[in-house]
């Protein structure tokens, strides 16, 4: 290995570490505080009590009550409690839901038996209002749109969607739930969830500078959800099995440290990026809108050059970034993300991922922005492209 | 640290050797590959029966870089016949080894090669 190699993380979309508080937070219960939250005796019941914290500092921050905040192993399964927990008494049930979803909710409404609309996008990547409400239908049961798309960072008119879904409801005997996908938005955007007027709403912990194997799902009172596993009472049966108390305890520190203040920083490091590379190097495009568009989002697709190979290249130089290539997916398969705002084959195969995070640093991305046209230019000269 | 491709690869795939296009060339095969995008052109030029001099421009991942260095490399002072033997597995040991993903990486390029010799012959006939 290369002495004084330059560690420049530029994949927080991907995942985040922990930050130091809740990595102190978390050590007491893998340890002295190991109880089971179920046991009546002190040493379980001070488990219990830290989860209750725990809960009590996560509703707070989503402006919900704390018995309508159940805490999952990771944001796919909480995803997947809210869309089959709402779908499995359903019959002939009619969800709608957009193409550029994430995974762990496209692929449990593939395999249930409801009826699914995909709505399109546009060019710019966001979901139009009017769109779910054409689409809403007599047996339509849900509504899932994220928040915040992780590959390119586009917003979602989630509070617009909630208000209009809320108005149908009023005139509706059997109501549509509204969930929303978080986990990209936590760090930067408002998440009360009485202001989004969501029912179902995610958020993971290892995006948000907490541990990984833990998410949380926000299930609105009175909204009636069917656990997809079963066991024991825990999370209110819900989510049955021992909690995972450290990690839980390690989300809510997460949850206590988002910084208000890191949004107006990231965004100038995330402009002057942009403007750079669109500026200086030849034959490249922004993916995703420029104005809704998350803080720490960077997607752009060079033309001529291959998305892994840059990847790899920039890995060399000690950075760390992401690509929507099929070259990179175990697939081989573009970004079906990339594919839906219009791009060609072509053009996700040259795409290149840079989101930032709390601890990326002006030095960072001037050493990044030096080394990105070197090694455009020279991949263009092996392509000849 | 744990590295995706072996240090062999990284070193092709950083600084390969036979990249660019070949002017006097006396066959050229251009290939896609359908599955993911990628695209290679083999440019090779024959004397006397042998591949006196070989290159290649590829749109593609690291893993399809660096093995067409690796059989520009392999054909030079070689007969057409004698480099339409090369196996992907001997490209391969080139680079010790290969992601499983990338395996088809290296037929690209033999299909890339076979093409080029296609093109040669058609134009000796």
């Amino acid at each position: 290995m290369k002495k004084n190699k330059q560690k420049i993380y530029l994949d927080y979309a991907s995942t985040t570490p922990a930050g130091e508080s809740v990595v102190s937070a978390m050590i007491p219960l893998l340890q002295k505080d190991f109880g089971n939250p179920s046991s009546l005796h002190a040493l379980g019941q001070d488990a219990l009590y830290a989860i209750d914290e725990a809960r009590r500092k996560v509703a707070e921050f989503l402006g919900a009550k704390e018995s309508e905040i159940i805490f999952t192993s990771s944001a796919t399964e909480a995803d997947n409690i809210a869309l089959s927990g709402v779908l499995q008494k359903e019959k002939k049930a009619h969800v709608i839901t957009s193409v550029i979803e994430h995974k762990a909710v496209l692929e449990p409404l593939n395999s249930s038996s409801a009826e699914v609309t995909y709505l399109p996008v546009n060019k710019e990547g966001v979901v139009k209002v009017e769109d779910v409400l054409k689409e809403i239908r007599e047996n339509t049961v849900l509504v899932s749109i994220m928040y915040a798309n992780s590959e390119i960072g586009t917003i979602q008119p989630i509070k617009e969607i909630g208000a209009a879904v809320k108005r149908i409801n009023e005139n509706r005997k059997k109501k549509i739930v509204f969930h929303t996908d978080a986990v990209q938005a936590v760090n930067y955007l408002p998440c009360k969830v009485n202001d989004l007027n969501v029912d179902l709403l995610t958020i993971s912990g290892h995006k948000i500078y907490g541990p990984k194997g833990v998410g949380a799902l926000f299930i609105r009172q009175g909204i009636e959800i069917s656990p997809i596993f079963y066991g024991a009472k825990q999370e209110r049966g819900v989510r049955p099995g021992t909690e995972n108390t450290a990690a839980i305890v390690g989300l809510s520190q997460a949850v206590e440290d988002l910084q208000k203040n890191m949004t107006e920083k990231t965004e100038k490091l995330r402009d002057r990026i942009i403007d750079t590379i669109l500026s200086e190097i030849p034959q490249t495009r922004l993916n995703g809108s420029r104005e809704r568009r998350l803080p720490n989002n960077i997607n752009i697709s060079f033309k001529g050059v291959e998305g892994e190979s840059l990847l790899i290249a920039l890995d060399q130089k000690g950075i760390a970034v992401s690509t929507g290539s099929a070259c990179a997916s175990r697939s081989l398969l573009p970004s079906y993300v990339l594919l839906a705002i219009g791009l060609s084959h072509e053009e996700a195969h040259g795409s290149l991922r840079v989101t930032l995070g709390r601890m990326t640093t002006e030095k960072e991305v001037d050493y990044f922005l030096e080394q990105l046209p070197l090694i455009v230019e020279r991949l263009r000269k092996i392509s000849g492209k | 640290m744990k590295n995706y491709y072996t240090k062999k690869t990284i070193q092709r795939f950083l600084e390969p050797k036979y990249f660019g296009e070949m002017k006097d060339a006396t066959g050229v095969g251009e290939v896609g590959n359908p599955r993911c995008g990628d695209r290679m052109k083999v440019y090779i030029k024959i004397k006397n029966g042998k591949i006196v001099d070989a290159s290649f421009q590829t749109l593609g991942c690291a893993a399809a870089i660096a093995t067409s260095d690796v059989i520009c490399e392999m054909i030079i002072g070689k007969t057409t016949k004698e480099a339409l033997s090369i196996t992907e597995k001997e490209m391969i040991e080139k680079l010790e080894k290969l992601p499983l993903v990338k395996v088809h990486c290296s037929s690209l390029a033999i299909e890339g090669l076979k093409k080029a010799i296609e093109n040669y012959e058609k134009k000796e006939d």
